[in-house]
């Protein structure tokens, strides 16, 4: 055998089986004769939906199985070692072969400093002289572009924003100087703003390092950012492989394809295309190919054989029989554009004046010495008039108050001051106060559904709940209309008696539609309701909200920190920073120039599945731990700060017409010039 | 019920099971299976070890050991059977209230809480039984009290876990009234913790009585009975081990087939917590 060389892969994975054995006795595979061979120095994208297998893969080529897995065949090498047989694989992990696993940011250890745990990595994984471990810290700190990295070192996780605990994380396994980085999900999780620095920050360490990389990721804007080779993987296979050039641009396979149409378009108020179906469970995989039951080319043949991997039309390597018809394909830009609401020029049907809401607790001294409440609320001065059918996307990174301003509408939480008004009657501030009669007309959806479902309620109970409470349905009348419920979200009645824990993700969040346009309200609140699903799922769900409220005239509020979800949604935009309003207005006109800086920020990192689109890093990557207490909420991470004034005084509001608002020092003429210079 | 089939499926779920069925039945079956009378002394056989007529020997009296040590869980076990739903029963019921609560009332309580699970035990229960003096009549209440005190701080911290999620938020933001989403949206979700600690009180409240028996404040003799066996034997250990060892095998394999079954409870329903809270 030779020696580690050019012409030995530095990882390479042939004819690799891995599953577990059901109760029944059946051999189910996770992952089916994957082969995918690493080079030095390349980067290589992994992507499919949840289940297909792609983390499995990542940890497989670390020669670590999941528990209940084993190999069914095939290798994985590293640089000629077997990394599947004992001996000297624990020398390679950590070291020449490092993984970053989801949310490691988050799984830094709390109580220890930043400093400590890198040289614990470098203890592990590192030849360098204990002496020189201080210093090297350091340039590590450096290395992932963490400011003052001498000071950092002094730091706990929890001082550090989400984005800078990960590039903690990436800092520890550069510690070993490895040959190979493998990163499961990196950046889900971040906000678009610090996952674009992430990202650049990836691409940049393997150009500049030499290092190869494998990226495990279900968002292709970030694979085609960080990867120069990407393969799409289909319940356990690869199913198309070649550039990301190839890949993304001329897809040959209709999977490919149809996860490329599903992502959402900044450009236009397109709603997305669904992937209908949802992908075979383990072991479900019949002999032909595995994605023909929601294949729109399948025919006889594809059912009865399953296809190798052949060179693509479109470049690359395809497992599709009809890979020529395939490339024909619509892709994205081909979703239905969305049709405008016509508005009756009515009053409102919600209405938030001046809202503001706080979490601080008033100590009882506080009370005896009055002293003043909160002065700087996590919201503050929310102000908007949501029109019958309407929908208004409100926009901000975590922690801007979302999920805060939904919760107050709601009742949930009481406001600081401000008031809301339902339909032109003042709303009571919390549930309580409030009759069943308006609570109907309000209703909540939730981000999660694993959160937002009962676990032990059947379907049935859990649509029963609101059927009960607001028109006293009960017996076959309360069935019937549950069945017509599901069938409005594109569920059978058969879904009834089934627990949550028995439906897919996306399956789970219909019902939570579901069980809210049970009640006919006026008003649905949406937090991230799609942001906890696959993007195929995501645009079906997307879908079926648009035609809910079309068909019904519901008005929406939709929350979301994604702005290519939002733009296909929304017809009116509000820009949150920090629980001030930094931007609104038609949708159109937030999308275009001038922007609020913030605004500009975010439009500027989102990404794009397309190998030549760069985001552009404006928003410095900070921390803040709660909005200022004087002037502009975004002044710490502004990239046109103007000085003293940004600091000490409120941002006056520019209307620049049509309901277009920019809350800036900054003129929107100056704006629009400086934007629209290149 | 998912939760007892699964726990079955565990080999220490269906080891503890069994254990404890068996213990059940011996309990209930024991007056009609036993070879002799329970108080029936005879001189002449004292300390005879096991041979074919006495199985497991007999004691300082000439009793049947095996006879005793079948009949000396009743009491043990009735006792605690009817404490141990009492106990979970109003504990749930005031952790629940003050998980939901919250508040002053809720800072108050559980520093109270946390000063009864401070004393010793041992110091609790004879303070009642010096007071009120001792018997089935006061232990059945005395340990329902005191046990329910732990299952408070459970069920409170179960509730305020299952509070903090978005199906209640969605509950209380329809409209539903408090007492409706206690019990269809809290309730089933805290059983699994309450069962857990069902389990766990039974076990402790189990050795608390036999102990308490032991010292001379539980069942008063002739009535057989695990601890006061204990207590008898254990003067005469070097000459009569047999006599010790029917019971302690006896109160152990009941004890340790509970543990098992409240671990693989536990397992089962997700809730892998360390299971050595103060008792
Ligand atoms: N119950 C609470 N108690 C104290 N502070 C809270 C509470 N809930 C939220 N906050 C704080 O209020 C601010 C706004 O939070 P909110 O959850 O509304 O943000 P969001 O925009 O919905 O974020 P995300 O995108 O992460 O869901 C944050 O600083 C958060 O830490
Ligand atoms: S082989 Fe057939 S079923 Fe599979 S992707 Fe190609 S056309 Fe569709
Ligand atoms: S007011 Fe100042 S800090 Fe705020 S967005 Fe405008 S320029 Fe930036
Ligand atoms: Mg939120």
């Amino acid at each position: 055998m030779k020696i580690a060389g050019d012409d030995v892969p530095l990882i390479g994975i042939t004819d690799l089986s891995v599953g577990f054995t059901t109760r029944a006795g059946v051999v189910a595979p996770v992952l089916r004769n994957i082969g995918l061979v690493v080079r030095r120095g390349e980067t290589v994208g992994l992507v499919g939906e949840s289940g297909s297998g792609k983390s499995t893969l990542a940890l497989v080529a670390m020669g670590y199985l999941k528990a209940g897995l084993r190999v069914l065949g095939g290798g994985v090498r590293f640089a000629g070692q077997d990394m599947l047989a004992g001996d000297g694989v624990a020398a390679i992990r950590g070291g020449r072969l490092a993984l970053i696993p989801q949310n490691a940011g988050q799984a830094l250890t709390p109580t220890i400093r930043i400093g400590a745990q890198i040289a614990e990595a470098l203890r592990l994984h590192s030849t360098l002289p204990r002496a020189d471990h201080a210093a090297r810290v350091v340039e590590l700190l450096a290395r992932v572009r963490l400011p003052t990295p001498g000071a950092l070192v002094t730091r706990y996780p929890h001082e550090l924003s989400g984005g800078q605990q990960q590039r903690v994380a990436i800092a520890m396994a550069l510690a070993g100087e490895p040959e190979a980085l493998l990163l499961d999900e990196p950046t889900t999780g971040l906000d678009v703003t610090t996952q674009a620095h992430v990202l650049e920050l990836l691409r940049d360490l393997a150009a500049s390092s030499g290092m190869a990389m494998v990226y495990v990721s279900h968002d292709l804007g970030a694979v085609a950012r960080v990867c120069a080779r990407v393969a799409v993987m289909y319940a356990g296979e690869i199913v198309a492989e070649g550039s990301a050039r190839q890949i993304l641009r001329t897809p040959s396979h209709p999977y490919a394809r149809g996860l490329i149409a599903a992502i959402p378009v900044l450009g236009e108020a397109r709603l997305p295309v669904p992937l209908d179906g949802r992908p075979p469970a383990p072991g479900a995989v019949g002999e032909g190919c595995s994605f023909a039951p929601r294949c729109g080319l399948a025919e006889a043949g594809c059912l009865t054989a399953r296809g190798a991997l052949v060179p693509a039309p479109g470049g690359g390597v395809v497992r599709c029989r009809r890979a020529d018809a395939a490339v024909r394909l619509p892709m994205r830009r081909d979703g239905a554009l969305r049709l405008a609401l016509e508005f009756d020029g009515g009053g409102g049907v919600l209405g938030l004046d001046a809202i503001a809401v706080s979490y601080a607790r008033r100590s009882l001294w506080d009370q005896i010495t009055r002293a003043p409440r909160d002065a700087a609320p996590v919201v503050d001065g929310i102000t908007l008039t949501l029109r019958p059918g309407e929908t208004i996307g409100l926009v901000g990174e975590s922690g801007s108050g979302k999920s805060t301003i939904l919760k107050s509408i709601a009742g949930l939480i009481g406001p600081l001051r401000g008031s809301i008004d339902l339909a032109g009657v003042a709303l009571a501030p919390r549930v309580a106060q409030r009759d069943v009669g308006v609570l109907r007309r309000v209703q909540l959806i939730f981000q999660n559904p694993d959160e937002s479902l009962n676990p032990r309620q059947t379907i049935a109970e859990i649509l029963a709940q609101p059927l009960g409470l607001y028109f006293g349905l009960s017996g076959a009348a309360l069935r019937a209309r549950s069945i017509e419920l599901l069938a409005q979200v594109r569920l059978g009645g058969h879904y009834l008696d089934r627990l949550p824990a028995q439906l897919s993700g996306g399956e789970k969040q219909r019902v939570a539609v579901a069980r809210a346009f049970a009640a006919d309200p006026d008003v649905v609140l949406c937090d991230e309701v799609t942001s906890a699903l696959d993007v195929s799922v995501q645009a079906a769900v997307l879908g079926l909200l648009d035609d809910l409220r079309r068909e019904r005239r519901t008005a929406c509020i939709f929350v979301s920190h994604d702005l290519g979800v939002v733009r296909a949604l929304a017809d009116r935009v509000v820009v949150l920073y920090q629980g001030r309003i930094c931007e609104s207005g038609p949708a159109d006109a937030v999308y275009g120039l001038p922007s609020h800086p913030y605004t500009e920020a975010l439009l500027g990192a989102v990404l794009e599945p397309d190998p030549d689109h760069a985001p552009r890093l404006l928003a410095a990557d900070i921390v803040e731990h709660g909005p200022p207490a004087r002037g502009c909420a975004f002044q710490n991470r502004c990239h046109r700060r103007l000085g003293g004034i940004c600091a000490t005084d409120a941002p006056p509001a520019h209307e620049i017409g049509d309901g277009h608002v920019i809350r800036c020092h900054i003129p929107p003429a100056t704006l629009a010039a400086a934007q629209a210079a290149p | 019920m998912g939760v007892l089939r699964r726990m079955l499926a565990r080999p220490s779920g269906a080891i503890g099971f069994a254990f404890v069925l068996l213990h059940l039945a011996a309990a209930v079956l024991s007056p009609w299976l036993v070879p002799y009378e329970a108080t029936a002394i005879d001189a002449a056989l004292m300390f005879a070890p096991p041979d074919a007529a006495h199985w497991l020997g007999t004691d300082q009296l000439g009793r049947d050991i095996l006879t005793r040590t079948m009949l000396g869980g009743r009491e043990a076990l009735l006792v605690t059977l009817i404490a141990t739903p009492l106990a979970v029963g109003w504990g749930a019921l005031v952790g629940i209230h003050l998980g939901l609560a919250g508040g002053r009332l809720d800072d108050v309580l559980m520093r109270v809480v946390d000063a009864v699970l401070a004393l010793p035990w041992i110091l609790k229960m004879l303070v009642i039984i010096v007071t009120f003096g001792a018997g089935v009549t006061v232990l059945v209440p005395t340990l329902a009290f005191f046990y329910g005190v732990p299952v408070i701080r459970v069920a409170r911290a179960a509730t305020l876990g299952v509070v903090a999620r978005d199906f209640i938020s969605a509950a209380r933001a329809r409209g539903h009234r408090p007492g409706a989403i206690v019990r269809r949206e809290l309730l089933p979700n805290v059983l699994d913790a309450l069962m857990v600690e069902g389990a766990m009180r039974w076990s402790w409240m189990l050795l608390a009585f036999s102990s308490l028996s032991f010292l001379g404040f539980g069942v008063a003799p002739p009535t057989p009975d695990w601890g006061l066996m204990i207590a008898d034997s254990r003067s005469f250990m070097a000459i009569a081990p047999w006599a010790a060892m029917a019971p302690v095998l006896a109160l152990s394999t009941l004890i340790i087939g509970i543990n098992f079954v409240a671990d693989a409870l536990a397992k089962a329903v997700g809730l892998d917590r360390a299971l050595n809270a103060p008792h």
